[in-house]
This record gives structure tokens, C-alpha cells and sequence, in this order.
């Protein structure tokens, strides 16, 4: 129920960034891959939804770095991962903190690993590191860094015209740019 | 404590921590006063910071599980679990049901420890002492139970990628029923000498108030957000290993205060032991490890997001795989983190006193904030 009222209300707005995810092999229930600019968006339509902002994250990925949301819900067992992507020499995504007060810290967080500008953040310094700090130590050395065909999860061959194992999910923003370059 | 002053803004700022003793640990808060009441208060985290994430991504999956104990050192064994079974859900490996059950019974023996500890440590802030001590005794006899087992009393790491390193032994059963009858006289005691204290009581009731929309929006999870009437606990709405198989309640308070939380925390520690006595009834024989576990697990691509939920709250850790031996980013999320979030929006305009009261009723330990 909580289920396919969230799909409904994530449809209404994203009808194509949204996808279904396969929960007994990843733990949650839907994934919504979007343009950084539309993160804000997202937040609306969760907080609406009653939902609650269990942690900001990234990923450091070449040519792009991937921003997740993570949002789960208090009333039953739904969670929804939410997915930006924003160029690795110069990553920036706007802020939620506006939205979820508690994104504030997991904003500032994910600036200290990452490098990545949350665009309006209200108080952007180092939280857990030094406040001298120039460094961010989650960001890979350029031998190490991948791909996001390369952590991608091979798809299921027994769904109808399923790309061949191995092979990248066919993301609406974040794909699309990995092949290009 | 350094103090300044600023004279034009009448304002008195002080830095509380990061050695003060109701900080457990080392939290530095610092608030300006006017007065005795708070204008602004601002946490001030990373003193004991040490990238277990980064430490994630340089060494194999096995090796990573020590860590597990030493980001929430109070209840090691629900990060434990967490983490297997993030990578049991990677790789598929099925733990036997003997396992999940001593899991579930060691689990649940941790969670009563870290809430025994967090009551002696919390009344101790407050002002009383002997409670402390008397729920230190009671923690000592789980001390030694686990010690028993997994070899060490704080920092466990006793869980495998498929099943427990080592069977539980007769003498822990029958050593965890009698503590278990031990305890249920205890907490009588501990209602008269420290719940119906007038002086504790007028502490730590309508201190700290946490609205359910204010929750919400920082992410305030565990028996911080049951104090403010929202009956959310992993175990019941997302359940792992046997908790469907247990029959226990999740006690819901609806005072939004530091009262509520402590309450929630007390009555926890019963449904805890009605756990773990269930647990040792139906506990199933067989082995306690998964045949052909590969000494290198290496999951195939692709993430996974695995919950549990500890003493705190909502532990949830991401992995992403990227099909080798090393995981490409395992990300911690940490109830305390957001726990501590709040802080600064409900000790605002409260006085200096409220805000002891209301940091020690968020439970706060500060190596899983600051991982």
C-alpha cells in the first residue's frame, strides 16, 4: 500500500527517472535516478510522503561522482534511494538542507569526503575533519577511480530485452553521460 | 573549559566539552548563554574521527569486520550484524538457523548492556550516584556471559559471513537465564530508587522536547523518536533474521521529553529479555556456520542497503561492490549522527541546566557520530 502510493506520487513527477528495485537483493524498494538540479524536487515530494532522510552520500565515479539520497518511511517498510550525478572536477548539487534540517549535517559530511558543493547550504565547513583540512579522502586516486558500469549489478536474463550481463544499467542522466565519455 | 566573553553582545559563550563528563566521550558543544538559558548551541564533532569508511575501501571484506565493534563500542553486536548481513545479502550466503538465533540471544544480551550502562551514565549526570553502580554490577554478570562466547567484553567481533564464529556452550544458557531472573527483580528496584524520584523527575520531564515533525525532519530514529509517539522500530517494520519469529513489543511513549525517551529505554530492556528467552526455547540444534563460505568473500556488482536496529537507533550500511575482494565504498549510517542533529533546535532558549538532560537522553556515544 505504502509501496505503490509512494510509486504514484514519485510518478507523478519523475515518470521516467523512476525504477523499481529488486528489495530481497538490495534493500530498497525504488530508485530514482535524476538530474542533480531536480534533488530538491525529490525532497519535496518525500517529505510530503511522510518520508524521513536517512543519510546523503556519494560516490566517487569517473566521469561523474554519484550524490544518493537515502529516504525511508516510519509507517511500514519502504525505502527509496534517490541518485544525482555531477561532474568529478567540479562536483556541485543543490542543498535539501531547507527541506530535511537533518541534511545539513550529512551535507556538510559528504563536502568534507567528497569535495562535492551543496549549492545554498547554509553553513558548508568541515564537520568531521580539520577545519584547515584540504584534503577529501574519499575521493579515489585516478588509477582507482571507476566507472559506473563497473559497480553497476548485472541485470536479470530472463527479463524481455534485458541488456547482456555486465553491461551498465541504462540510467536516464547518469548513464547516458558515462557512455559519452 | 575556555571561556569567552564578548561585553558589547552581553552574551556569554561557552565551550562545553570536548572534556566535560556528561559528554561521554569527546563532544565539545559550544553554546551562548544568556544568562543561564541558551541562545545558540552548535556540536563541534570529529575529535575522535577515524574513517572507517575510507578504511572500508582498503582492505577485504573479512578484515573490515573488526572495525564493526569499534564504531558503537556500547552495542558492537548490532553493527555486527548489520554488516554480515549487508554482505549476506551481496553475496547470498544463508547463515543456518542456529546462528541467526544465537545472533538474535547475544544481540539482544548487548542491547540490555548498552541501555544498563546509558542508565547508570545518564542518572549519573543528573546528579545520583548510586544507580550507577548498581546497574554497573548488573552490566558486569552480561559482560562476562558474552566474554564466555565471543572472547571479548566490549569491542565483539563474533559474527561471521555466514553464521557465528563459535557455538554457544550450556553453562551461557543457564548463565543468561539466571541473569535474565536477576534483572527482572532489578528494575523494580530501579523504578522505586530512580523513575519515582521527584528530584529525577524534575529533571527530566518536559525537558527536551522533540516534536514528531521536528524528528522527521532530522532522521531521529530509535527510543528518541519512540519518546515522541512514533512506534518505528526496524525489528518490527523492516524485520531481519528471527525477529518475526519472536513475539515482543515496541513501547511507545508520547511525551516528546527526555522522560519519554528514558521511559521507552527502560521498558525496551524487558521486551529485550522476553527476546531472549524466547530465543533459547525454540533454539534450533544444528551448526552454527553456512558450509562452503569462501575464505574470500568477493559479492558480484552491484549495492546493497542492510538495516538494523541497535541501542541507538536505525544503523543502516550501504555497500558497493565492484566484484573484487574490496568493497568500493561501504557507507555507515549512524543513528547518533542524527540524533545529535537535532540538538541545536531543541536546547534553544532551554536553560543550560535542561541541556545535560537532554544530551544524555538522546544516548549519545560519540565514535559512532564521528566514526
Amino acid at each position: 500500500m505504502l509501496l505503490s502510493k509512494t510509486k504514484t506520487a514519485i510518478e507523478s513527477i519523475f515518470p521516467l527517472e523512476i525504477k523499481e528495485a529488486d528489495y530481497a537483493r538490495v534493500g530498497y524498494h525504488l530508485e530514482v535516478i535524476l538530474d542533480a538540479e531536480k534533488v530538491v524536487s525529490l525532497a519535496k515530494v518525500m517529505m510530503a510522503q511522510g518520508f524521513y532522510l536517512e543519510d546523503v552520500t556519494a560516490i566517487d565515479l569517473n566521469p561523474d561522482m554519484e550524490v544518493i539520497y537515502h529516504y525511508a518511511h516510519t509507517e511500514g517498510c519502504c525505502r527509496v534511494t534517490g541518485r544525482a550525478y555531477t561532474p568529478r572536477h567540479a562536483p556541485e548539487v543543490p542543498t535539501i538542507a531547507g527541506i530535511y534540517s537533518g541534511a545539513n549535517w550529512h551535507e556538510r559530511e559528504t563536502h568534507d569526503f567528497f569535495g562535492i558543493t551543496f549549492k545554498d547550504h547554509p553553513y558548508l565547513v568541515p564537520l568531521l575533519l580539520p577545519e584547515d583540512a584540504d584534503f577529501h579522502p574519499l575521493v579515489k586516486e585516478d588509477g582507482k577511480v571507476k566507472q559506473l558500469k563497473d559497480i553497476k549489478r548485472a541485470e536479470v536474463k530472463e527479463q524481455a530485452g534485458a541488456p547482456a550481463a555486465g553491461e551498465g544499467k541504462p540510467a536516464p542522466a547518469g548513464g547516458e553521460k558515462g557512455e559519452k565519455a | 573549559m575556555k571561556i569567552e566573553r564578548n561585553l558589547e553582545e552581553h552574551s556569554l559563550y561557552l565551550n562545553m566539552g570536548p572534556q566535560h563528563p556528561s559528554t561521554h566521550g569527546v563532544l565539545r558543544v559550544i553554546l551562548k548563554l544568556d544568562g543561564e538559558y541558551i541562545e545558540e548551541a552548535e556540536p563541534v564533532l570529529g575529535y575522535i574521527h577515524r574513517m572507517h569508511e575510507k578504511m572500508g575501501e582498503n582492505r577485504t571484506y573479512a578484515q573490515y569486520l573488526p572495525n564493526m565493534g569499534r564504531v558503537d563500542y556500547l552495542s558492537a553486536l548490532s553493527y555486527n550484524q548489520c554488516y554480515v548481513g549487508a554482505v549476506e545479502r551481496l553475496t547470498g550466503i544463508a547463515p543456518p538457523p542456529r546462528a541467526e538465533y544465537i545472533r538474535v540471544i547475544t544481540t539482544e544480551l548487548n542491547r540490555l548492556s548498552s541501555h544498563l550502562l546509558w542508565f547508570g551514565a545518564y542518572v549519573l549526570d543528573l546528579g545520583g550516584f548510586t544507580p550507577f553502580l548498581y546497574s554497573f554490577d548488573d552490566r558486569e554478570h552480561i559482560l562476562d556471559l558474552l566474554e564466555s562466547i565471543t572472547g571479548s567484553r566490549l569491542t565483539y567481533c563474533y559474527f561471521r559471513f555466514g553464521g557465528v564464529s563459535k557455538d554457544i556452550t550450556d553453562d551461557f544458557i543457564t548463565g543468561t537465564r539466571a541473569f535474565i531472573k536477576r534483572l527482572r527483580m532489578h528494575l523494580p528496584m530501579y523504578e522505586t530508587l530512580v523513575t519515582k524520584n521527584v528530584i529525577f523527575i524534575n529533571r527530566v520531564k518536559e525537558v527536551g522536547i522533540i516534536t514528531p515533525e521536528a524528528a522527521r525532519r532530522y532522521g531521529v530514529t530509535g527510543p528518541a523518536l519512540r519518546g515522541s509517539g512514533i512506534k518505528y522500530d526496524v525489528r518490527k517494520n523492516e524485520p531481519y533474521s528471527i525477529y518475526p519469529e519472536v513475539d515482543f513489543d515496541i513501547p511507545v511513549q508520547d511525551g516528546c521529553d527526555a522522560l519519554s525517551r528514558y521511559i521507552v529505554r527502560m521498558l525496551e530492556m524487558e521486551q529485550s529479555m522476553r527476546i531472549i528467552e524466547q530465543a533459547l526455547d525454540k533454539l534450533p540444534e544444528g551448526p552454527v556456520m553456512a558450509p562452503k563460505v569462501p575464505k574470500k568473500v568477493k559479492p558480484p556488482k552491484g549495492d546493497c542497503y542492510f538495516a538494523v536496529e541497535t541501542a541507538r537507533g536505525d544503523f543502516g550500511i550501504y555497500i558497493v561492490s565492484d566484484g573484487t575482494e574490496t568493497a568500493y565504498r561501504i557507507k555507515l549510517r549512524t543513528p547518533g549522527f542524527s540524533n545529535l542533529s537535532i540538538f541545536a533546535e531543541i536546547s534553544r532558549g532551554t536553560l543550560l541546566q535542561d541541556a545535560i538532560s537532554t544530551m544524555g537522553s538522546l544516548d549519545l556515544v560519540i565514535p559512532e557520530i564521528d566514526r
